[in-house]
């Protein structure tokens, strides 16, 4: 429904400008859909941990004690989640577009490769993110706040709401090396074929690598906070 | 019925008064929230002067007035999409067997003023584009009246997709892409959306005369898809109409409602 309207929007801006941002009306249309697909998988709408939940309700103790490192237990959750959202939820609005407006497709192999691995990178990132959301309820108690920001943040810099490579002047330089940039920009651009494929998974390791060793920090310093809390 | 649902919003709202913190959070983030679309806006028109053939301050204009109707509609009646929630739980019988209106009681069910910041910000949006549209001073009587009549189109939508949760039980989400949809889709000129769209929300489902048919009257423009000019006019009637039917279909299903009891 949204990814419709979304669509139709995106079409009267470009009949508007031919060939803004270096896609045609056809990679624009795509492009509406694909990320519409990637909410699911990259979780856009924040959320998709048990660890606030946890942190609240003092299970987070069992947790922590458990042989199992708590943040790559986690991400392997994740990962599981993601790649059952991805056929569940990802396919249906490739389908509408497909059928209601007409997308491209990827081709040949290459191209299929670099986006596999850009998506695995992408759901990775926001992996990285969402968890250092999630941590930060081990501070604040009510996660409500910050999961509200941080649905804000994402939606609009990952290219959601409109491509990021519209985005004029500085707002468009920002947003465009930020890590939510990874989530939806970077794999639909992949799709499309309209960024250089090493770059952009690249970039999209950088941020999921440093993601998770703030991750993996931020792991250490609630350990010491709910041994406070457990005594 | 105005005195109930005043006393009752007045009693959420004191409670909501008792934590000004997050009162002052929830007001700031429900702006950054709406700020989005009006971000989406602002974005579009960096890059194009016009889009379906409308410029940056009617699209605001459109947006303004799309954005207070629904915006008010929020703050005042929106907690009706909850009644999926009451049903499933049976916490709707306690609103059943007490001596005031159901759906009063539901639409009042946690109210969060803070939401008055969203209704503001749509304020603004929509203050800002009169200021630049100068518009004709003998149409501006539209404004108010197509505001009013969306507000009564949004809050039928809502009550028909919360009438429509007696018949599915659990599926809050089809009343919301049906009232959060209508909201999206009324943010644009319906000259960029399809011919086929564009003829269902206006013939099927009365979208078109929350801020469509009436703005097109206020902005002085002849509608690009060629409807006959007497249709700018006849937002009241769709409200009314659409109005009844919501009620009707509300009767209906608190009629049919049978308490999850245990």
């Amino acid at each position: 429904m949204f990814g419709i309207l979304r669509a139709y929007i995106l079409i009267a801006l470009w009949q508007a400008r031919p060939g803004l941002a270096g896609y045609d009306v056809a990679q624009a249309v795509t492009f509406c859909f694909v990320t519409q697909a990637f909410i699911g998988p990259m979780q856009l709408f924040g959320g998709g941990l048990a660890i606030p939940q946890r942190i609240r309700s003092g299970d987070i103790a069992l947790d922590l004690v458990r042989p199992a490192p708590l943040q790559l237990w986690t991400l392997a959750e994740d990962l599981g989640r993601a790649g059952y959202l991805l056929l569940v939820r990802g396919i249906p609005p490739m389908l509408v577009g497909a059928a209601l407006f007409g997308i491209v497709v990827p081709d040949g192999p290459g191209r299929w490769a670099g986006l596999l691995a850009g998506l695995l990178l992408g759901v990775i990132t926001s992996f990285g993110w969402r968890y250092l959301v999630a941590l930060s309820a081990c501070w604040l108690a009510d996660d409500r706040g910050v999961n509200i920001a941080s649905t804000v943040l994402t939606t609009f810099l990952s290219g959601l709401v409109l491509p990021l490579t519209i985005f004029p002047g500085w707002l468009g330089d920002v947003a465009r090396v930020l890590p939510w940039a990874a989530m939806a920009q970077a794999p639909a651009d992949l799709y499309l074929g309209t960024a250089p494929v090493l770059d952009t998974l690249a970039f999209q390791a950088f941020w999921a690598a440093a993601l998770l060793a703030l991750g993996a920090l931020g792991t250490r310093a609630i350990r010491h906070k709910v041994v406070i809390q457990g005594g | 019925m105005v005195r109930t649902y005043l006393l009752l919003a007045w009693t959420w709202t004191r409670a909501a008064a008792a934590y000004p913190a997050s009162f002052a959070l929830l007001l700031a983030l429900g702006c950054a929230t709406a700020a989005l679309d009006l971000a989406a806006i602002l974005i579009i028109f960096a890059n194009t002067t016009s889009l379906g053939g409308f410029t940056r301050e009617e699209v605001l204009f459109l947006y303004g007035t799309a954005g207070i109707a629904f915006t008010l509609t929020d703050l005042l009646f929106s907690n009706l999409d909850r009644v999926s929630a009451h049903i499933r739980d049976g916490t709707l019988d306690t609103f059943l067997i007490r001596p005031v209106n159901a759906w009063i009681q539901i639409a009042t069910d946690r109210f969060v003023p803070a939401r008055i910041g969203r209704v503001l910000q749509a304020a603004a949006a929509l203050g800002y584009a009169l200021a630049a549209l100068d518009l004709d001073p003998r149409r501006l009587w539209m404004v108010p009246v197509m505001i009013l009549s969306g507000v009564v189109i949004f809050t039928s939508l809502w009550t028909l997709a919360a009438a429509l949760q007696f018949a599915l039980v659990d599926a809050p989400e089809v009343s919301s892409a049906f009232t959060y949809g209508s909201a999206q889709l009324a943010q644009y000129p319906f000259s960029v959306y399809g011919r086929e769209l564009v003829r269902g929300v206006t013939y099927v489902l009365p979208l078109a005369f929350i801020n469509w048919q009436p703005g097109l009257y206020a902005l002085g423009r002849d509608d690009p898809f060629g409807t006959p000019g007497f249709m700018r006019f006849l937002g009241p009637v769709a409200a009314l109409v659409l109005a009844l039917l919501a009620a009707l279909a509300w009767r209906q299903g608190l009629r049919r409602y049978r308490s999850t009891g245990s």
